[in-house]
């Protein structure tokens, strides 16, 4: 190899870097999930249940079966191997046995030359339902019969709850839970159902390969825990179970679940053709699943001069009808509830419930979201109450490294709170524009509905935090292998495999940027992540994947290197990357059982403007402000992205995003009336980037893509209570609360 | 599924008169929709956007004739003569939407939520039908008979809508729950018709047809409680009755201030 340096045109750790596949994205030719095919494939289609919650008596598939083109219809008796999968408790039937628990539950599976045809033959297939009374209140549903005859979660070291339908609770109490503080102001928060709302819909191609196992090609945020998951239904080994990431039009944590893996591969295996599943808009609301509705009550108290000494929490969280990743979320809101405050004592209970509505897992914020909510409502509150500014309140209070959180986790490494509160709160606010306007630059924008009348200007602050990786004793560790040899003028070439996946968040840059940069060559290419080639990356969640990719990849590339260096004309190397150990909280006392339960924190800070038309009740948000701790930005332009998108999705949640329900049925299955923020509704993001090197992560990186999202709802929220003085303790606030109606 | 595709407006009629059941498609930002949900499946589809008798717009005695083709981007354009149906039509879905969708297609689905409709209805439009036995005209009010119901008979097409140019003194609002790409919660248009020496408003999503109502010009402080009184909104998953009632009045109120000062 020469030992000149040579400047790399494609970027290093530390540049900006455009997106491989931004100009296919733009120009329409990057193949998504839902443009896969495969030569005499058959189309899938999943029957599901009308109800929220029924007993099965009968179904009968006779008519289904004998319609043109219908080569296959699968119940649950066709379910080969383990009957029940989930993430974390396998407690969600493959396909209903004896009992639907959620509207929208998959009961069979038809497989047809023509996806027409596949529809029609569901219409076909006889369920005979008894319907019963659906659980649909969550604070009642603790008092109601157990919708899971076994609790599925029980026996997993969490706290003993005897209740029927409790999921997971924790209690952590910390210092002196009855402290008494001089001012004391209280509150209670709602958030109602947020959907993820990817524009690309759940889609796979399953491919027997002629062997007994299956190729399934899809659009998923992990690809080995599909596989395993996947190949104990199908009664197969892992190895005849292989998953390929296939292109992902948005994620969010709704890829995590399982959506048509089994069902395809089940169909692809019977009828030993290939068969795609693609949803459609409807049945991608029933087809994963949501950010929990949570309904949370706090406390603060504070001495006078604005120390806070004691945070009462009671939070409650919608699980829905199965566990899915609920048990993490519970544990987060609760562990985030306090926000990056200092406090000496606590007591925050959490409780997550099974119920007969939509079930529940993990979305961007996963837990923080919902506490964050309400922490920042109660410290305006407070700041009301004592007549301090804001801004100083919550510097007042900063968490910083050596303190201690409520769970007895002591701040370590970077954690700048105070200097990411200021730099928000430093960033100009744009004066108002003067008026007459465009109407759409008003609110009510395209609507037409004001020139001025009733429009007041509102501002607001919102700090928030969250953890990276996962926690609670989880090694979700990351491999990436790395195959380097001498292509042509003996120069190096190399090739990166890492099942990290690319759901949209940028990960397969900072993956050709680690390697770029270790390696010291442009040569390098990434293969297409699969389960066969290379081991788990864990999840692309909790914002973690760039560090931990980094971290693998890095790894891989110096021992590769090592090897190349020393004589090695061809080297083939793996290796595994594990962030610092956490630890399980005591399930008595929500104390830690080691140093950390989490791995690291992050946090942001915003500042936003809107203005309410206050007779109308309805708003445009003029600008937002932020800045955030994420440790060292490996691609900055994708940083600012990740902001930017981040703070739209929690904007959405503030202003208009809620699935609706009735008697657990949802009633708003479309983008039609789902809605999610357009251009017109989302203002420029003007985003600081603070960057205070993580001492336990690669180049000092953190995570960036939740932050933005834990905050915004929270900051939006505030500016609106800022512009209207009305209290708005549930979002998303409606249009009759800012008119006060 | 046929797909019938005429040539001109004889041909098209000959076809509807012939298959009945074939259903008419011009941008097919309603009917394509209703196709791809599969609530839908109609033996035959008649595309007439190959039909030039339906295109575009024209003065025909003292009158504006808006072809049932009139695309909403078309509409956009004519701002100088019909600022409320011009105003109606940028708060139509995206830019892709309204290059396709057309005034034609709004009368045929005759949705309460039909954003043309409103502004329309203050012009005192009058619709024009044709069928076998030649055409006729009915005030768009008897025309809309009940929510997504019309009076074109099956074997008729509609043609074409002609309106009396009433100067400037009119407006559109939309209230949604986000700024742009939205399904009214509630709509509003007012027109001054100086000739009659009358204000007419019309209102969109708040009872089973686009209402109206009138006063003369000197009588109009009353209007925004007389419009919200004959509203008959309901509760759904886009808004509530009440805000539906207390934004007509909101919108009444803003709406003489910018038609009368």
């Amino acid at each position: 190899m020469s030992t000149t340096a040579r400047r790399l045109e494609l970027g290093r750790v530390g540049e900006t870097t455009r997106r491989v596949d931004a100009i296919p994205k733009v120009t329409g030719e990057f193949a998504y999930a839902s443009d896969l095919f495969a030569a005499g494939m058959l189309w899938g289609h999943t029957v599901r249940s009308p109800h929220a919650h029924a007993r099965i008596v009968e179904i009968d598939i006779s008519q289904a079966l004998a319609m043109a083109g219908v080569h296959g219809v699968l119940t649950h008796t066709d379910v080969p191997g383990a009957k029940t999968y989930g993430l974390e408790f396998a407690d969600q039937p493959v396909l209903a046995i004896d009992r639907v628990r959620y509207f929208g539950e998959p009961v069979a599976l038809v497989a047809a030359e023509h996806p027409e045809q596949a529809r029609r033959a569901a219409e076909r297939i006889q369920v005979e339902y008894e319907p019963l009374e659906p659980v649909v209140d969550p604070e009642r549903a603790t008092e109601q019969e157990p919708l899971h005859e076994e609790n599925p979660t029980a026996g997993h070291g969490f706290r003993d709850d005897q209740r029927p339908n409790v999921l997971r609770s924790i209690a952590i109490r910390h210092g002196d839970p009855d402290a008494e503080g001089e001012v004391s102001v209280s509150g209670v928060y709602e958030l109602g159902m947020q959907d993820q709302a990817f524009l690309g819909p759940e889609s796979g191609l399953a491919v027997p390969d002629g062997e007994g196992g299956v190729d399934i090609y899809v659009a998923t945020q992990w690809l080995h825990v599909d596989r395993d998951q996947v190949a104990p239904c199908l009664g197969l080994e892992k190895e005849q179970v292989r998953i390929h990431l296939s292109g992902v039009g948005g994620a969010f944590g709704g890829r995590e679940d399982l959506s048509m893996q089994v069902h395809g591969a089940l169909l692809a295996l019977h009828t030993s053709r290939p068969v795609k599943m693609v949803y459609s808009r409807e049945e991608s609301f029933v087809g994963h699943v949501h950010r929990h509705p949570a309904k949370i009550w706090m406390e603060h108290r504070a001495t006078k001069a604005g120390r806070l000494v004691n945070v009462r929490a009671q939070i409650l969280l919608d699980g829905g009808a199965y566990a899915s990743s609920s048990a993490a979320v519970t544990s987060n809101a609760a562990c985030f509830a306090v926000g990056p405050y200092s406090v000496d004592n606590a007591l925050i209970e959490c409780t997550c419930v099974y119920s007969n509505n939509p079930p529940c897992g993990a979305m961007r914020g996963f837990g923080a979201v919902q506490s964050c909510f309400a922490h920042e409502a109660q410290m305006d509150k407070l700041a009301t109450a004592l007549g301090i500014d804001p801004v100083e309140l919550r510097l007042l209070n900063a968490l910083a490294p050596g303190d201690t959180l409520p769970t007895g986790q002591k701040v370590s490494g970077s954690f700048p709170a105070a200097e990411v509160i200021r730099r928000a709160a430093e960033l100009p606010v744009p004066e108002a524009e003067e008026l007459p306007r465009d109407p759409i630059r008003l609110p009510g924008g395209a609507g037409n509905t004001t020139h001025g009348q009733g429009v007041k200007r509102g501002v607001g602050f919102a700090v928030g935090f969250k953890n990276v990786c996962y926690s609670e004793g989880f090694d979700d560790a990351c491999a990436a292998r790395v195959r380097l040899w001498k292509g042509a003028d003996d120069e190096l070439v190399g090739e990166v495999h890492c099942a990290g996946a690319e759901v949209g968040q940028g990960v397969t840059n900072v993956i050709l940027q680690v390697a770029r940069t270790e390696l010291g060559t442009e040569n390098v290419a990434l293969a297409p992540g699969s389960t066969a080639d290379v081991e788990s990356s864990g999840s692309a969640s909790a914002s973690r994947l760039t560090w931990m990719a980094a971290g693998a990849v890095r790894l891989a590339c110096r021992d590769a290197l090592a090897e190349f260096e020393a004589g090695r004309s061809a080297v083939d190397v793996q290796r595994t990357y594990h962030h610092p150990r956490t630890a399980p909280l005591d399930p008595e006392t929500g104390q830690v059982k080691g140093d950390r339960v989490h791995v690291a924190y992050m946090c942001a800070a915003m500042r936003v403007v809107v203005e309410v038309d206050v007779e109308l009740g309805l708003t445009r948000v003029v600008w937002i402000g932020t800045a955030q701790d994420v440790g060292k930005a490996l691609n900055p332009q994708a940083v600012h992205g990740q902001i930017e998108g981040g703070t739209a999705q929690g904007l959405g949640l503030a202003l208009m995003e809620e699935i609706q329900t009735r008697d657990g049925l949802i009633t708003n299955a479309s983008f039609t009336d789902y809605l999610i923020p357009t251009t017109l509704d989302m203002p420029p993001v003007e985003a600081e980037l603070i960057e205070e090197e993580e001492p336990d992560a690669p180049y000092g990186v953190k995570g960036v893509g939740e932050p933005p999202t834990v905050v915004s709802t929270a900051a939006v929220v505030s500016a609106l209570r800022d512009a209207t003085g009305s209290e708005l303790a549930r979002v998303p606030v409606r249009p009759d609360e800012l008119a006060g109606l | 599924m046929e797909v019938l595709t005429p040539r001109s407006l004889g041909e098209a009629l000959r076809i509807k008169a012939e298959r009945p059941d074939a259903v008419p498609i011009q941008g097919g930002t309603d009917v394509m929709v209703e196709l791809n949900f599969d609530r839908a499946r109609p033996p035959a589809l008649l595309n007439l956007n190959e039909v030039p008798e339906l295109r575009g717009w024209s003065h025909e005695n003292g009158m504006l004739r808006l072809g049932s083709g009139l695309t909403y981007t078309e509409a956009m354009a004519l701002s100088e003569r019909l600022r409320a149906l011009a105003e109606a039509s940028r708060t139509v879905g995206g830019p892709q939407i309204r290059n396709r969708g057309t005034i034609g297609g709004n009368l045929g689905t005759a949705s309460p939520a039909g954003d043309a409709l409103p502004p329309l209805l203050v012009y005192g439009a009058e619709v024009e039908l044709a069928g076998p036995n030649g055409s006729r005209r009915l005030p768009l009010q008897e025309f809309l008979v009940g929510p997504k119901r019309n009076a074109l008979a099956e074997d008729e097409l509609i043609v074409a809508v002609y309106v009396r140019p009433l100067g400037s003194r009119q407006t559109f609002m939309k209230v949604g729950p986000r700024n742009a790409m939205v399904i009214a919660v509630v709509s509003l248009a007012m027109c001054v018709d100086e000739e009659r020496n009358e204000i007419r408003v019309s209102f969109g999503s708040a009872g089973p047809v686009a209402g109206v109502v009138t006063a003369p010009l000197d009588e109009a402080d009353d209007l925004p409680q007389r419009v919200a009184e004959a509203a008959s909104p309901i509760d759904d998953v886009r808004g509530t009755a009440r805000y539906r009632r207390h934004a007509l009045q909101v919108l009444t109120s803003r709406a003489l201030v910018r038609c009368l000062t």
